[in-house]
């Protein structure tokens, strides 16, 4: 059985998600003694779709139209999917992943699990893990149709790589009409800045912190760790800090190796977005504190005195 | 302009999370039940202020047991002119977004809002599903859209920044954070809400694609070690050699 897995492009790169999709999705054709066949539409260079072969990818159909419309991308996934006969079709949920992997799920009469969090089991027809209630509990899904989407949370498995390279299929399947047209794409304006959904290592920081004026620490601590900067929702609220940085339950969910919290209290709705973290660490003057309940690390104190400690600390260590 | 925006509950943000029947069902016992944030606060809020500004009507839809009444009148009181509710259980994603795509089929909508995920499942998919059924053209993660006669105009979350899209209607969006600003319901809106029209439709009998078999809660965490803050500076350390994770 071929496993299909849509891996996404962003400035002629594949984004990361969507390795570990690839990586998700060899794992399952393995298994089943079949053929992982990536689909990727947009122009990129070769040699990075046969790279693709590294993480588990045994072919790649590729398609150069650069479409922004997820309706036409959802139908060349399914043109594939069907051409190869596949079963099952694997996604990132990631920003491209929410958008295609329903549109496919619909196309192809498809019960779909999107935020697996684990490689699926087959004892019991398809079963598989994924998180639910934002991160506080996970379910067992159970899918009963014959074809069946699965989009992976991203960083939720460990990839690694083989060095082997993937044929390269080039298709021209007519994907109609674009009813999309984007007229313009702004990055966070962030610069070189690490993106959040990607980041593996993360420092955030809440209201304790005061105001906007004393973040210089907390992004100099981030720049030092080549961590990426969150923070809590009141803090996005009010304006000290950008919105795409709002992390929680209403915010964004990630799901870092490294978790550093100062100033947050820990309300449920914070940590709902980042009980996935591997390593919590929690800095904070009340030792009452009830993101205390979730940390590997704690340190009571002043954020205003531990901080600079950990940004000299981070110097040394780096040097 | 008429506007469908698709409601959902979800237990409340401060719910404690249990499981029943041997971890089979969520336990509902002494829960709260809200509507969904991003339903509530950014779908219904945007599409309310649309027909403020071009005329038009808002209704919501809903799939699921009269369980689900109370929600639907917050939403009629924030303002919303009149809500349906599709009478099945609502079992998986693909059903809801069926019954709904049915629904909607002959109805004229020019534009079906949803949240962007429910803060219970976190699925994410019943937008995307009902465009597809409807072959309708959809909108992600959108934080933004303005509607100037034919002209669609939309901005939406995606890998690394945002996008400036165009589109035309009828199409569907899911909504994220940035749509709109929440709306709290006034005296008069909660005694309207009780005369609206909540009408209760029979479902197309579509069939879930996938079910829950059972629940679980993450493994509790190991004791929080704690560092002097004195020598704050041991937990590079720590998460170097300790942890592994630098
Ligand atoms: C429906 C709903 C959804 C929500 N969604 C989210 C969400 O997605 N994300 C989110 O973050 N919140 C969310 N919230 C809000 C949440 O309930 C909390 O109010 C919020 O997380 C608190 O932010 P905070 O920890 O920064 O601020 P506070 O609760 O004010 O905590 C500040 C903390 O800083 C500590 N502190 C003060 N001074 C110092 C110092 N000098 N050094 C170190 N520590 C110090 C204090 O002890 C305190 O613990 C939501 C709320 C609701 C009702």
């Amino acid at each position: 059985m071929s496993v299909i897995v849509y891996t996404d492009i962003n400035n002629g790169e594949v984004v990361k998600a969507s390795l570990e999709a690839v990586y998700y999705a060899s794992k399952i054709a393995s298994e089943k003694g079949g053929e992982c066949i990536a689909v990727v539409c947009g122009e990129i260079d070769n040699s990075k779709l046969e790279a693709l072969g590294n993480y588990g990818a045994n072919k790649v159909v590729h398609n150069a139209n650069n479409t922004t419309d997820n309706g036409q991308k959802a139908k060349l996934v399914q043109s594939i999917a069907n051409a190869n006969g596949a079963s099952l079709v694997i996604f990132s949920h990631d920003f491209a992943g929410k958008a295609i992997a329903p549109r496919v799920a619909a196309r192809m009469n498809a019960g779909i699990v999107s935020g697996a969090v684990e490689l699926p089991q087959f004892n019991n027809g398809l079963v598989v893990k994924k998180s639910v209630f934002s991160g506080k509990a996970f379910a067992s899904y159970k899918v009963n149709s014959e074809v069946a989407v699965i989009s992976l949370l991203p960083n939720s498995i460990d990839i690694e790589t083989s060095g082997a390279s993937a044929s390269v299929e080039s298709d021209s399947t007519d994907l109609g009409d674009s009813r999309i047209t984007v007229s313009e794409l702004k990055t966070k304006g962030n610069g070189d800045k690490i993106d959040l959904t990607e980041a593996e290592l993360v420092v955030s920081a809440g209201r304790g912190l005061k105001g906007p004026e004393n973040w210089g620490m907390i992004e100099e601590l981030a720049e030092l760790l080549g961590a990426a900067t969150a923070c809590s929702r009141p803090v996005a609220d009010i304006g000290w800090r950008p919105h795409h940085e709002h992390v929680g339950q209403t915010g964004i969910a990630i799901r870092p190796n490294l978790y550093i919290a100062a100033g947050i209290s820990g309300a449920i709705q914070h940590l709902a977005g980042v009980n996935g973290s591997k390593v919590i660490v929690v800095i904070n003057t009340d030792p009452e504190a009830p993101f205390f309940k979730a940390a590997d690390y704690g340190i009571v104190g002043d954020a205003f005195e531990v901080v600079p400690k950990l940004v000299e600390a981070a110097k040394n260590f780096k040097a | 302009m008429k506007i469908l925006v698709c409601i959902s509950k979800a237990p409340d943000t401060t719910t404690k999370i249990a499981f029943t029947d041997g971890d089979t069902k969520f336990n509902e016992a002494g829960v709260q039940f809200i509507v969904n944030p991003y339903d509530e606060w950014y779908a219904l809020v945007r599409g309310l202020e649309l027909k403020e500004s071009l005329g038009g009507s808002v209704t919501t839809v809903t799939v699921g047991g009269a369980e689900n009444d109370p929600i639907i009148r917050k939403a009629l009181a924030i303002g919303a002119d009149d809500a349906v509710r599709i009478d099945t259980e609502a079992n998986d994603a693909f059903l809801v977004a069926k019954e709904i795509a049915n629904y909607a089929s002959d109805k004229g909508y020019d534009l079906i809002l949803c949240g962007k995920e429910t803060i219970n499942y976190n699925g994410g998919q019943v937008a995307g599903l009902i465009a597809e059924f409807l072959d309708y053209p959809f909108v992600s993660q959108a934080t933004k859209i303005d509607i100037d006669g034919s002209n669609v105009t939309l901005e939406c979350d995606v890998q690394g920044g945002s996008a400036a899209l165009q589109c035309s209607l009828p199409m569907v969006l899911s909504a994220a954070k940035g749509m709109a600003e929440q709306r709290i319901p006034n005296m008069r809106g909660i005694m309207a809400a009780r005369s609206k029209k909540l009408e209760v439709v029979s479902p197309s009998g579509e069939a879930a694609t996938s079910e829950v078999i059972g629940y679980s809660l993450p493994d509790a965490k190991s004791e929080c070690k704690y560092i002097d803050p004195e020598n704050a500076g041991e937990l590079i350390e720590l998460l170097h050699n300790e942890a592994k994770v630098i």
